[in-house]
């Protein structure tokens, strides 16, 4: 399929391609930081998870109307706020889950994939009552649209920077947040001994609230960015699932770098498989090859020591 | 009362258990309800074949299959092939370019029968064929995952990501799957029309009846020395297999049995209604048919068949006068039944109303199902 | 912004809008105005044991109102809604008022077969508006002609059927893609086409039957590329490289929900500018309903090829339009599907006082050759074959989210659901 093309025609396709693939990456590690924080270093499955994403997508959709209404001067970088204030309701809700469901199932952690899995029923019908059943559209600032053209034939899109931008920093905040600090340090804890790190005086219910919201909130601050290449409607969470737990289940749970390397090599299976196939075949042959991997090795990539 | 089963796979109180329910679904519906009713019953008792497999795998053998939609899909296009290959004579295909294959091959460009459509012409082959295909793909999982010793929320999460393929894969080859519009249109079964009330009727008993086999099956395994390995492994994975079992052939064996009972509810179901969908195989529906268990309390096999009625006739009734309510309903009946009745109907039975029932009527056994606790 | 679900005045709408609505859309209609209960018997038009009183006849809605789906069918049913309002305002059918049942579909297609048979055996209704994917109606379809309904399917879709209990007010596939692509051709000069879509039977029969007549009515044209991704895919940074190293003159998308929204978003950050025309944006899936999801100002410049606009400078669209916002909210978009539904309820009526009868026999014979000069989109007819004679349009997509139609085919087209050639 190449010959007909000039060796400065390939070039640039390549680089865009590879391109593709970092913002491919940068998507799935958004998606997959905040479970991997509650899945990893909790155990619990939160099938909500894209429910809260959108949450955060729809606190950008009514932020976006705000600020267009009533302070347009602003408009430019309301986005930023959005994302805060996308993270604080996001990250709340988890922390009200938290406090009236997740707590009580810690010792079941198959029930708590069904419970949550009521809970994004729940949460989309709230969606739909509340925003109507139509896709809703969220106006992003100019400069954030559009592309740099890098040559005359490479053109890097703007939010796909952004977007790459925003995974680094919050890959880097949670690392930072779960290795060198002291809260982090006691999830890892509870996280290896709960009796253990009850007895030494750490307040193991309130770190448990703490981590599952800076999950949620986590995957609130994605959902927000999520407005600037997907759609925000009431069942746009679903979309997200079964890619966000592949993603992480095939780091290894509990090991932030296994859900970056995993992110990293299925987002660039994809990719390229999505450049020389046709896109339905490209999806089935990635699934189709994780879970291979995850038969044969089915802790993961990066597992860290497990005993069961 | 007397019990046909003085067997040591029954007691009498289960037997009771079973003679009530046979009494409700064979007595009991078809006096009461007008036949579009006893249809979409019949219809919510295929469903229950996948409930009575899911107590087996996941309440006794503590393996939750989020998967299990792809063996009620598989068995249910096994059957659809066959009936659509029975309703594509080409008599009725006329007005087709290429008369004699099914509609859909004709609007995809295909100019014959695909190879593995041939078999599907035989009736005794796709009896067969329903079982066998799901029960060898659930082998080849089970092997893969259970050797290797993946369970809990890890194998949970790769059969969500299998039946996420396979929907796919179906939706992706619509000329030889149907695509998203699935294999619709289906009239006869060895030239019987099975589209009269009449055919839904005599349907609706063929599904009890091999529903009734079913649970007996599953009431032996259950009652039987494998049943008892199973609940023990659930609890204490590693004694069992340090005690000298291979933990991994008993896993496979319930979990092959689990998508054999899928299959065949797949196969009533696609009799029942008509057609089938790749809308089955997804992960939606198979975490859904998991709350048909729960919520009749995922150890009580007759309680997974009772939850199934229930849950699908509060959705029918539900959605039919507020269907905007009938999510949020759904979603609470998820999380209360996990939280607060994480042994469902079953359990609430055990624990409120048969204590109850025995201090009116002492020495009545009148209990369906013994749940004991966790 | 909340967007109701109930219309604002859900007791009946402002009389203003019943009349201004209804005054233009009855004015032209060829049936007498009033026609009164009393001169139809209900014994004499209702011979099947429908649900038809001396003052009501019943029929069904059912659309999907949870689910994926709600997202699309949501327009419908509240064009449906809008028309049985108007129709009772001037005096229902044969002197009868119309009540609904609705029913909801929940985007689940056994369920649509359930309901259907619902409609139909419990609640006899006299007919049904409803369905929206291909699959649904698919489903749907045995149960009508078992039983005998008769249904108003409003989506533009693939073709390949001809029911004699379905009345298909939206464009079949041929109608739909056949005039847009000789317009691009003629007026653009577009030669080379990459054809895209989301993985399910109407965008790959579309696409077959866009490749047939590029290949083999078009001179000098080609296809370049064709492409299916999977239903609710949001990434499409790898296609659009790839559309950037064939360079086609047009893309032809028929991606269709979430998918949209994420592959126009990613488009216009890519760096193609559709305003720019090159390449030329065409698609046969995107309405203004969709485009409220996409953001007007993503999809800026593309052109969108089906029967009707919003746009659309016609006073029975004026009319629609104004009632329509009246009983729903000034926010509110129309697009094609919502059009196409809005029409059942009228060509029913007609259909039932052209018969004289709510017999479904009755009015499917009828059914034929009725014509609706009241229709928003203009004058529509309907076809032996129960698809509506239309005409084709061409609107470029405008930041604020409407269409500018810029093309309309001469004449009606005819409809042809099993087209020679392109099989």
């Amino acid at each position: 399929m190449f010959s007909d093309y000039s060796m400065s025609e390939l070039t640039a396709i390549f680089a865009m391609q590879g391109f593709a693939g970092l913002i491919l990456f940068s998507v799935f590690v958004l998606m997959a930081l905040g479970l991997a924080i509650i899945f990893g270093q909790m155990g619990v499955i939160n099938m909500a998870h894209g429910e809260f994403m959108i949450l955060g997508a729809y606190v950008t959709y009514l932020l976006s109307n705000f600020f267009e209404a009533y302070l347009p001067a602003l408009f430019s970088i309301y986005f930023f706020i959005a994302m805060a204030l996308a993270f604080v309701v996001s990250g709340a809700l988890g922390m009200f889950v938290e406090w009236a469901m997740i707590r009580h199932l810690y010792k079941r952690p198959l029930d708590t994939l069904l419970a949550t899995w009521g809970l994004s029923l729940i949460l989309q019908q709230v969606y739909r009552s509340v925003f109507g059943a139509r896709e809703v559209g969220v106006t992003i600032p100019d400069w954030m649209i559009g592309s740099l053209p890098l040559t005359d034939m490479i053109e890097i899109p703007i939010n796909g920077i952004f977007v790459m931008v925003l995974a680094v920093g919050i890959s880097v905040a949670v690392y930072v947040m779960m290795y060198r600090s002291r809260w982090g340090q006691q999830v890892r804890a509870i996280n290896n001994n709960r009796v253990m790190a009850d007895a030494v005086g750490i307040n193991t219910a309130w770190t448990d609230r703490m981590t599952f919201a800076i999950g949620c909130g986590v995957a609130g601050v994605a959902g927000s960015a999520f407005t600037m290449i997907g759609s925000t409607g009431p069942t746009a969470g679903q979309l997200y699932i079964v890619d966000t737990f592949l993603v992480v289940v095939f780091g290894g749970a509990g090991s932030l770098l296994g859900t970056i390397a995993s992110a990293f090599s299925i987002s660039q299976a994809q990719s390229i498989l999505e450049f020389f196939l046709s896109g339905s075949m490209a999806k089935v042959l990635t699934l189709l090859t994780v879970v291979g991997i995850l038969m044969l090795r089915p802790q993961g990539l990066f597992a860290m020591k497990l005993r069961k | 009362m007397i019990n046909p089963f003085t067997h040591k796979y029954m007691n009498g109180r289960e037997a009771l258990g079973f003679a009530i329910l046979a009494a409700i679904i064979f007595v009991l519906f078809p006096l009461v309800l007008e036949p579009f009713r006893l249809n979409l019953f019949g219809k919510y008792l295929t469903y229950a074949f996948v409930a009575v497999g899911l107590v087996l795998c996941w309440g006794v053998g503590g393996i939750l299959s989020l998967g299990q939609g792809v063996f009620f899909g598989l068995g249910g296009y096994c059957m659809a092939m066959f009936l659509k290959l029975e309703a594509s004579s080409p008599e009725n295909t006329a007005i087709q370019s290429t008369p004699g294959i099914p509609d859909f091959m004709d609007w995809n460009q295909l100019t014959a029968l695909p190879w593995w459509w041939e078999p599907f012409n035989s009736f005794a082959f796709t009896i067969f064929a329903v079982v066998a295909v799901p029960v060898v793909f659930a082998f080849v999982i089970g092997v893969a995952m259970f050797r290797r010793r993946v369970g809990g929320v890890y194998f949970a999460i790769i059969t969500q990501a299998i039946a996420a393929i396979l929907t796919i894969l179906i939706i992706g080859q619509q000329g030889f799957t149907g695509g998203v519009n699935g294999i619709t249109d289906l009239r006869t079964l060895h030239g019987w029309d099975i589209r009269t009330d009449e055919a839904k009727t005599t349907l609706y008993f063929v599904n009890g009846v091999l529903l009734f086999a079913v649970l007996f099956a599953a009431q032996f395994v259950r009652k039987s020395k494998l049943g008892r390995l199973l609940i023990a492994m659930r609890d204490q994975e590693d004694r069992v297999r340090f005690s000298g079992y291979d933990v991994a052939n008993f896993k496979i064996f319930v979990f092959c049995l689990g998508a054999a009972f899928a299959a065949i509810g797949g196969a009533m179901f696609t009799l029942q209604v008509g057609f089938m969908s790749p809308s089955f195989v997804g992960i939606v529906p198979s975490i859904e048919m998991v709350i048909f268990a729960a919520v009749g309390g995922r150890l009580s096999i007759l309680g997974a068949v009772y939850g199934t009625l229930l849950v699908n006739w509060a959705k029918t009734t539900f959605s039919e006068s507020f269907p905007e309510l009938w999510l949020l309903g759904l979603g609470a009946l998820f999380i209360a039944v996990v939280m607060a009745f994480p042994n469902g109907l079953a359990g609430v039975w055990a624990e409120q109303v048969a204590p109850r029932l025995r201090k009116l009527w002492p020495g009545n056994a009148a209990a369906p199902e013994n749940t004991p606790a966790e | 912004m909340s967007e109701n679900e109930k219309p604002k005045n859900y007791a009946g709408m402002s009389r203003r809008a019943v009349l201004a609505g209804g005054a233009a859309l009855s004015a032209s209609l060829f049936t007498p105005k009033f026609l009164r209960a009393q001169d139809f018997p209900t014994a004499e038009i209702n011979t099947t044991g429908l649900a038809v009183t001396d003052d009501t006849v019943t029929i069904g809605i059912l659309h999907s109102v949870t689910g994926t789906m709600a997202i699309s069918e949501t327009g419908s049913v509240q064009a449906e809604k809008l028309a049985i309002e108007q129709i009772n305002a001037q005096g229902g059918i044969l002197g009868r008022k119309i009540e609904y049942i609705q029913e909801d579909g929940a985007s689940d297609w056994p369920t649509f077969a359930e309901k259907a048979k619902k409609l139909l055996v419990n609640d006899k209704v006299a007919s049904v508006m409803g369905c929206w994917t291909s699959a649904s109606r698919k489903a749907v379809l045995p149960v009508f002609e078992q039983y005998n309904g008769f249904l108003y399917y409003p989506t533009f879709y693939e073709g390949l059927e001809e029911s004699p209990n379905v009345i298909y007010t939206g464009q079949e596939a041929t109608q739909q893609i056949i005039a847009g692509l000789d317009w691009v051709n003629q007026t653009k000069g577009a030669k080379s086409f990459y054809l895209l879509g989301s993985d399910y039977i109407w965008p790959r029969t579309s696409n077959k039957i866009a490749r047939k007549h590029i290949e083999n009515f078009m001179d000098g044209c080609k296809v370049v590329g064709e492409e299916y991704y999977p239903l609710g895919h949001t990434q499409f940074n790898s296609v659009i490289n790839k559309i950037r190293l064939k360079k086609p003159d047009v893309i032809y998308a028929i991606v269709v929900g979430g998918s949209n929204v994420a592959f126009y978003k990613q488009l216009k950050a890519a760096g193609i500018d559709m305003t720019k025309e090159s390449p030329i944006l065409l698609t046969i899936s995107v309405t203004e309903d969709e485009i409220r999801g996409i953001g007007g100002e993503n999809i800026e410049g593309a052109y969108a090829c089906m029967k009707y606009f919003q746009s659309l400078d016609n006073p029975n669209n004026e009319a629609f339009v104004s009632a329509f916002k009246e009983m729903w909210g000034d926010d509110m978009v129309i697009g094609d599907v919502t059009q196409a539904a809005y029409l059942g309820p009228w060509l029913w009526k007609a259909a039932v006082e052209k018969a004289g009868s709510f017999d479904v026999d009755k009015v499917r014979a009828a059914s034929p050759e009725i014509e609706l000069t009241s229709a928003p989109e203009g004058y529509v007819k309907v076809h032996e074959n129960h698809h509506l004679w239309s005409k084709t349009r061409v609107g470029r997509a405008q930041a604020d989210g409407q269409y500018e139609v810029v093309y309309e085919t001469a004449d009606l087209v005819e409809p042809d659901p099993f087209p020679e050639g392109y099989q």
